[in-house]
């Protein structure tokens, strides 16, 4: 980026910057005034860091081959041209709990605050494919989000929301055809075709087995379910996301941040293989791909992570790929704060935190961004706590300034020599997975599971013996009394739910339920596109459960490979 | 419970353990004895999983034994082959218990003897023991089995280097699991190659199957070998021969373990440390010392 | 008598699929010198007294972030006391707020351990009360 001749100037004998300032450094940690407080300074993700960075650091950056303009080509500096000047991220809260009533009041609580995004919690049954009143959900029904259990659930919840305004992202992988399904039949009875519908479906399954848990059927089907959903939505529903490829669970089971973007983009690597080799044209799809971030603590390493992640991923789809469309091109992503770096102790420290990582995001270039509430160590969220973390989106959008120019940290000597380190060490582990045979075959043999709960190990350890300081939990402890006005979930939803169950299996038309079921376990087995059969199975009422036993029927359940 | 507390009795070589082993031992003798080894990700568990399926299908109970390496550091184990059967847990005709080695000599031989004892007795058709063919102690665990299936998959770097060194001899049957892998052909060839070598050959030609076990795919093959190999041990009358050598073994390792302990408390007792100095200083010889120890042990 | 091993069973029932506590607290139980069995994801309470009494652990550790603790934690230790294994000790950990942890010790469980609990404190607690 610089000039070579005067960037040799620098470390010249005759000028001796350098070496002055190294001798003036060593002249006071001799003197035992300003000694460094410690042995080794790490990032958040352990990289050591060097006491200054300097032009040198960059030297070898080529600005338009490297980092180039924003809404060019490869995309360091951000997706669009003038991003958060146009238009400013979607803030958008994950939310759900309980019942679709309750749930639906919630959304319409946050879309009056302010908030421009549903983004739509499940509990675990749902994302399981667990009708509310199978033995397995016991004590889960409504706890981690809202019991969806028939597009009756889905009528409640989205009711008074215009679904041709909103969009709605939701956290629904395994069964993630099935809830889609269930929102374009209610878009329809409002009046709202698929075309003009716009919103996310997480959608990862890869993730799930690696780290986070909601699988249901083996790699296979799962990728086949996905590339089917590709397909019809390219066709159908042409603003959706069809996928949100998600880093955030790996880096909540304790990857580093170079994992997080390494493993997350061989994911990605997977799903563009297994959209190919279905037929499909990478451009046809590409562009519906988006992605899905942790914002941690360490401010500068998360906004070099980002930026290392769109230009990894640019081109990656440009020359593995050979995508011609620049928007296939683009890592599109939502953030989410990292809840795992919240606290139980002082529980309002975790509003600073936010802000921290809120920063980190913004600076990075998100699309989209959910901040965690202050009590989710504690409990779910309360309606004050929600607010609090939408108003901090709010405070750092309109008031810090952040966002008044265009990725504003580009050029800073660190941030761009953190951001090629970070490259280059995902590349390995990039390369690394394409020689396993890819994601599918890496998590298979628990290679990414054994590489997250390693470093997850290694931070719980440097916590317990302080070399990694959590203000409130190894330092700065005070005493406290127990945090009084939690949320608590109603613990009747499950009788409730399954009540409604009862009362709808009672009342649809039971022969067009099993013609629905059958046609789809047909289909299912062979390889006809399952979403317009998920859909009309949808539409007659057939319960999630039952589209999911028809499907486990004949696809199996997933083993996992569990890996200590 | 009680077998369950009993193997706990008898890993922590409690005296109530050997005084019930006295009053089971006349039970035992009807279980037949499977063990399963092989290095580590050859999918063993996996394995060891489908085939108690497929020999439940088949009306016959099964105890499994689950042995995983102890830390040498700390003693502590992470004990990780029951993850992979929970779906079995709740089938009463299934027990299944995991040991750590814990890095004793010849300690975790006599407890596992004393668990297979156990389940035998208790009334088990089969008895499964899971180790990984690595170290002296796993193998010799694996040579009290019946019949033992040695485990490798393709893929391994040196594939057969891995097993090779003293389990190759052991083997009953061979199995390569993840067969759907590129190589798994050229492991079976690198194996018949091996076994056509073995000069020690008997009557039985150990057979090489191919398996994945993740689809439950060659766990019907895989039993009928087993139960083949077991008509052969039978008829043949290698079954006595191979059980004998057993007992003879651990009844052999289990007098040598007494008499140490006896030889240990002995030489405190006497005047150790003095008559060690002697033989130090020359003033006594090592040779002298020992034949009057034993002579006083066989008093 | 050789010095005998702690057995621990870590144990994830229900539903809830975050088992980075579950997998970090089980390396430092093996790194504290126990004998760990991890039962591995969406157990019932069922298999995972099966387990435990197959097992024959001195402790039961419930790992559990889902909300789930009220209705799964207590059926476990009823289970245990049914099955004559009532003595073993059962601890939990996960999101839990303080309310609950009254009621969940009324039932049965010895202690709670909420974010942010170094290893040690569950390592220390189990060491002192495991009835050897």
């Amino acid at each position: 980026m610089y000039d070579k001749e005067k960037l040799k100037q620098l470390e010249s004998a005759e000028e001796n910057y350098m070496s002055r300032w190294q001798k003036n450094v060593e002249k006071l940690a001799a003197q035992g005034k300003s000694a460094e407080r410690k042995g080794k300074f790490v990032t958040g993700s352990g990289a050591s860091v060097n006491q200054l960075y300097t032009p040198l650091d960059v030297a070898d950056i080529d600005y338009l081959e490297n980092i180039g303009f924003p809404g060019q080509y490869p995309f360091t500096r951000g997706v669009q041209p003038n991003m958060y000047r146009g238009r400013l991220w979607t803030m958008r809260q994950y939310a759900g709990f309980s019942n679709a009533e309750e749930s639906n009041a919630r959304y319409k609580y946050l879309l009056e605050q302010g908030q421009t995004g549903l983004s739509i919690a499940f509990d675990l049954p749902t994302q399981i494919g667990y009708d509310s009143d199978h033995p397995m959900a016991e004590g889960e029904v409504g706890k981690v989000g809202v019991a969806i259990d028939s597009l009756a659930d889905m009528e409640i919840l989205i009711d008074g929301i215009p679904l041709d305004k909103v969009s709605t992202s939701m956290t629904i992988n395994a069964p993630a055809a099935i809830l889609l399904a269930f929102y374009i039949a209610v878009a329809e009875k409002q009046g709202v075709t698929p075309d003009k519908l716009n919103g996310t479906i997480q959608n990862d399954i890869l993730k799930e087995y690696a780290a986070r848990g909601t699988y249901i059927f083996p790699p296979a089907p799962s990728m086949r379910l996905i590339t089917d959903i590709f397909e019809f939505c390219s066709k159908f529903v042409p603003n959706w996301n069809t996928i949100s490829i998600s880093g955030y669970h790996i880096r909540e089971a304790g990857s580093t941040a170079v994992q997080e973007v390494a493993f997350t983009l061989a994911n990605g690597i997977a799903y563009v293989d297994a959209a190919i080799k279905a037929g499909l044209d990478v451009d046809t799809f590409a562009g519906r791909l988006s992605f899905f971030f942790n914002a941690h603590n360490d401010l500068l390493e998360e906004v070099a992570k980002f930026r290392a992640a769109r230009r990894i991923w640019a081109k990656i789809m440009k020359e593995r790929f050979k995508a011609k469309k620049e928007r296939s091109m683009m890592l599109r992503f939502h953030t989410q704060t990292a809840g795992s770096t919240l606290t139980a102790q002082q529980p309002d420290n975790n509003i600073v935190r936010v802000t921290i990582q809120t920063l980190a995001a913004v600076l990075g270039g998100t699309q989209s961004l959910h901040t965690n509430s202050r009590d989710e160590a504690l409990a779910l969220p309360t309606e004050e706590s929600v607010r609090i973390a939408l108003r901090t989106q709010q405070i750092v959008a309109y008031e810090s300034g952040v966002a008044e120019t265009v990725d504003p940290l580009a050029g800073s000597y660190y941030v761009e020599a953190l951001t090629n380190r970070i490259e280059k060490e995902a590349w390995e582990y990039i390369y690394k997975i394409d020689q396993m045979g890819g994601a599918v075959k890496a998590i298979e043999q628990g290679y990414i599971q054994k590489e997250i709960q390693d470093a997850a190990y290694e931070y719980q350890k440097e916590i317990e013996s302080g070399k990694r300081i959590v203000v409130g939990v190894n330092k700065f402890q005070i005493e406290e009394k127990a945090p009084e006005g939690l949320l608590k979930v109603d613990p009747n939803v499950g009788i409730l739910q399954a009540k409604k169950l009862a009362e709808l299996k009672a009342k649809r038309d039971g022969i067009a339920v099993q013609n629905a079921l059958d046609e789809l376990r047909a289909g299912a087995k062979g390889d006809a596109n399952l979403m317009p059969l998920i859909l009309k199975a949808a539409k007659v009422y057939c319960t999630e459960g039952e589209i999911c036993d028809v499907l486990r029927e004949i696809f199996g359940e997933y083993t996992p490979i569990q890996v200590l | 419970m009680a077998i369950a507390r009993l193997i706990t009795k008898a890993e922590n070589e409690d005296p109530e353990a050997t005084i019930a082993l006295r009053q089971l031992y006349p039970k035992t003798g009807r279980a037949f004895l499977v063990g399963i080894t092989g290095p580590p990700g050859s999918g063993k568990s996996t394995l060891t999983d489908k085939l108690v399926k497929e020999l439940r299908k088949r009306n016959k109970t099964v105890g499994v034994i689950a042995v995983d390496p102890s830390s040498p550091f700390t003693g502590g184990a992470i004990l990780g082959d029951r993850i992979r059967m929970s779906d079995l847990a709740l089938d009463e005709g299934v027990f299944i218990r995991s040991m750590g080695t814990r890095g004793s000599l010849g300690g975790l031989s006599q407890a596992s003897h004393a668990a297979i004892k156990i389940l035998d007795a208790a009334g088990f058709d089969y008895i499964l023991i899971e180790t990984v063919g690595v170290g002296q102690s796993e193998i010799d665990i694996v040579k009290t089995a019946d019949t033992t299936v040695v485990v490798t998959v393709p893929g391994l770097g040196d594939d057969i280097q891995a097993i090779k060194a003293g389990i190759m001899e052991i083997g009953d049957i061979f199995v390569v699991n993840k067969a759907d892998r590129d190589g798994a052909d050229r492991v079976v060839i690198e194996l018949s190659q091996m076994l056509e070598l073995n000069q020690n050959m008997g009557e039985w030609f150990p057979p090489i199957l191919k398996t994945v076990a993740s689809r439950n795919e060659g766990i019907i093959q895989l039993v009928e070998k087993i139960d083949a190999h077991k008509d052969f041990l039978n008829s043949s009358g290698e079954l006595i021969i191979r059980r004998k050598e057993r007992i003879s073994n651990e009844i052999f390792n289990l007098i040598l373990k007494r008499v140490s302990v006896e030889i240990m408390r002995k030489l405190a007792e006497d005047n150790w440390e003095n008559e060690l100095a002697e033989i130090l200083e020359k003033r006594k010889n090592p040779y002298d010392v020992i034949d009057r120890v034993i002579k006083e042990l066989l008093q | 008598m050789v010095e005998s091993k702690i057995r621990v069973l870590v144990a994830k029932p229900g539903l809830d699929g975050h088992d980075r506590g579950a997998k970090v607290i089980a390396r430092a139980f093996r790194d504290a010198g126990f004998e760990v069995i991890y039962t591995g994801l969406r157990q019932t309470p069922e298999q995972i007294v099966a387990a435990a009494i197959q097992e024959d652990v001195d402790v039961v550790a419930i790992s559990l972030l889902s909300g789930a603790h009220n209705t799964l934690m207590p059926k476990i230790v009823n289970l245990l006391k049914e099955k004559g294994a009532g003595d073993k000790l059962v601890i939990g950990g996960g999101v839990i707020p303080d309310d609950d942890i009254p009621g969940l010790k009324a039932a049965g469980i010895a202690e709670v351990f909420t974010p942010g609990t170094p290893t040690s404190v569950p390592i220390e607690f189990i060491k002192a009360n495991v009835k050897k």
